[in-house]
């Protein structure tokens, strides 16, 4: 099942969206131009981008707080998403979401939430809304291992599973839970749990192959396209820089040698090299590419200063569809 | 019109919201048995009128007993496309789900910049003074009003249950509706026809000039009664209010009222501290006190978990007399002392 030349072509793209975006922010969060905090994607954009290209233009997704790339995989805008980071009036949530909740309705990016599994039941309705609704779409849930021991996931595995909705529940595996080894805290592997509720599980031992991860999720959605019900797809994969940035621990969790495993298997230079070594692009295609990518990300950073700051007032929009004068609000 | 029980209207507005909208459904636990009355025209499956007979089992589901799925999977369904009712069953289940109701529910539209409207109904029914013990009698809505985002809303009369029902089912916001128990047989005329009640809109269930009574879900009743009862022992005339809603909340009648009376009283089912009662007063207090001619008074269960005995249970809410009390008490003209009035329901 190899995808077209095309397909490839935009895998490398996107993947080179989420790293290129999440280095800027990252520096732009160190000077300062970028309140609050965030969590990178980089190290992870074959397993996010591998999952997100097996979606449909209208098929849903939902996310966590390590969330730049899941929109930016689905196909979003990146000025948008660049502003909101900011915190500007042309954010994709209008300044109210920031790095930990954004969510891009026009691409089907129901939303990224900062507590940890608390998405995975969102993407379960939106599976049910298409299975009631006769709508031919697929929703995703993206969740790490860290989620993977919250109970919540189980309830919506289970419901999803008795009621067979087209949901994929996509374990984005990068081996930590903050600075928490995911084998001190979790008993066995997590896409083996799928087994008790007679739900296929996959590994993808090589989350770093956007190949790898493509299949594996094209399968899953396919299956929950055809009416057969969901599926569970742990992808390992590893994040190269901190948790959050910022964060500054003086316990070094990871082992320097397993840094070094899993940087030397970067899914940018693995997939470029393949693109080449497949004769789908050449070494100059591949760097117009790069120049054409970091181009959109020097727009996005202009659309994002050009965007002015949210009017105060606005704090007090968007909590109801119709709103009504509440106490304090004066 | 016709005569028809408080939890009859429920139903009845449930089917009515199903047979208007296929974007209607309805999923908790024990719905496809209509276990608790509100998913078909009787108790019996075999007889006309069951919901999955009539709507299909794709709009009218049981579900596992999973809580926090369960409300999550809903606003996730009414954030792309359906209007779901979830029957949550007693209110104290909620609990399970509270993830789910403060940052999904609550915040999905703020967070997203408006991108989202979340039209789900969140239903639970409050077992309260039925020996059902502490994990089945709580009377939880004062924690909802705490959560900006949410609707709140306490029907107490069987009209207003379908109405406010229905139009709950409108709303594009996420509702919860909070039914007492102990109003569920309780009858009165209801149009068969189809009719909202807005939110945000207080019933005065008995107009008065000495005294403001504002009563919530199960004390509404109470409330009324005692209102019978000063008034035919003492000639107390008291104007009795219901919200109806709790967010929103109609503060005008209530002010309006209060700045005629110049006394006021509230009485609800809910723990004392941070309740609906004490916002009440606050709100009050804030606004029209120049027209308050004595302290505000709370009649509310107190701070404590209810106990199982019959014996224990039915001295910890406010009844009828409770309320007289603190009416006889609020339109004598003796000075208070700090002991003396605001024991809320404890004797």
């Amino acid at each position: 099942m190899t995808p077209s030349s095309d397909i490839m072509l935009e895998m490398q793209r996107r993947m080179l969206r989420i790293r290129l975006f999440d280095e800027r922010a990252a520096k732009m969060l160190m000077r300062g131009l970028i309140p609050g905090t965030i969590h990178t994607s980089i190290g992870q954009e074959a397993q996010v981008v591998g999952a997100c290209m097996a979606l449909r233009e209208k098929d849903k997704l939902a996310g966590n707080h390590r969330s730049h790339g899941h929109p930016i995989g689905k196909g979003s805008a990146l000025g948008p998403l660049m502003a909101e980071l900011v915190g500007k009036a042309g954010g994709v949530c209008k300044g109210k979401g920031g790095s930990m909740h954004l969510a891009d309705y026009a691409v089907g990016s129901l939303g990224e939430s900062g507590v940890t599994g608390s998405s995975i039941p969102i993407a379960v309705g939106a599976a049910l809304s298409a299975q009631v609704l006769g709508e031919d779409r697929v929703s995703m849930s993206f969740f790490g291992d860290g989620a993977a021991n919250q109970g919540v996931l189980y309830e919506s595995i289970n419901l999803a599973a008795a009621w067979k909705l087209p949901v994929v529940f996509l374990c984005e595996n990068n081996h930590y839970a903050l600075s928490t080894p995911s084998r001190t805290v979790t008993s066995g592997k997590i896409s083996d749990r799928a087994k008790g509720y007679g739900i296929p599980g996959v590994l993808v031992e090589d989350g770093q192959d956007v190949l790898k991860v493509y299949e594996a999720a094209c399968t899953a959605v396919e299956r929950a396209r055809a009416g057969e019900g969901p599926s569970l797809v742990e992808v390992m994969t590893y994040r190269y820089r901190e948790h959050a940035e910022g964060l500054r621990l003086t316990v070094d969790y990871r082992d320097a040698a397993e840094k070094q495993h899993w940087v030397s298997r970067d899914p940018l230079k693995l997939f470029r090299q393949e693109l080449i070594d497949r004769g789908v692009a050449d070494e100059a295609a591949m760097v117009a590419m790069e120049a054409e990518i970091a181009k959109e990300i020097d727009e996005a950073v202009k659309f994002s200063n050009a965007s002015p700051y949210p009017e105060v007032k606005s704090a007090f929009e968007h909590l109801y569809t119709d709103p009504y004068e509440m106490e304090g609000a004066q | 019109m016709s005569m028809m029980t408080y939890i009859a209207a429920i139903g009845a507005a449930q089917r009515e919201a199903m047979a208007a909208d296929k974007r209607v459904i309805i999923f908790g636990e024990d719905v496809e048995a209509n276990v608790y009355g509100t998913t078909g025209g009787s108790k019996t499956r075999a007889e006309q009128g069951d919901f999955v007979q009539e709507f299909g089992r794709s709009r009218i589901r049981n579900t596992p007993i999973a809580e926090e799925a369960m409300v999550g999977t809903a606003i996730g369904a009414a954030m792309t496309g359906l209007r779901p009712i979830v029957d949550l069953s007693y209110s104290n289940f909620l609990y399970m789900a509270m993830d789910q109701f403060v940052n999904q529910a609550a915040k999905n539209r703020y967070m997203f910049g408006g991108q989202s409207s979340i039209p789900v109904v969140f239903r639970s029914a409050m077992f309260y003074g039925l020996n059902t013990a502490a994990h089945h009698s709580d009377r939880p809505y004062p924690m909802f009003m705490n959560v900006p985002g949410l609707k709140v809303v306490v029907p107490a009369s069987a009209s207003d249950a379908k109405g406010l029902l229905r139009t709950a089912v409108d709303s594009n916001d996420p509702v919860l509706i909070f039914e007492a128990v102990p109003l569920w047989g309780l009858k009165e005329e209801v149009d068969e026809n189809e009719y909202r009640i807005p939110f945000g809109v207080a019933r005065v269930r008995r107009e008065g000039e000495d005294v403001t009574v504002v009563a919530i879900s199960g004390c509404v009743p109470l409330a009324l009664a005692a209102a019978e009862q000063v008034a035919s022992t003492r000639g107390i005339s008291a104007e009795v209010i219901d919200p109806r809603t709790l967010v929103p909340l109609d503060t005008k009648t209530i002010l309006d009222s209060v700045r005629r009376t110049g006394r006021l009283i509230i009485t609800e089912p809910a723990h004392r501290t941070c309740g609906a009662a004490a916002e009440i007063a606050a709100i009050v207090v804030e606004q029209a006190f120049e027209a308050l001619r004595a302290p505000v008074l709370r009649v509310t269960a107190p701070d404590m978990q209810i106990p199982f005995s019959p014996v224990l249970e039915a001295e910890l809410y406010p009844t009828a007399d409770k309320i007289a009390a603190a009416i006889t008490r609020v339109c004598s003209n003796k000075p208070f002392s700090a002991d003396d009035p605001a024991k809320g329901a404890v004797p």
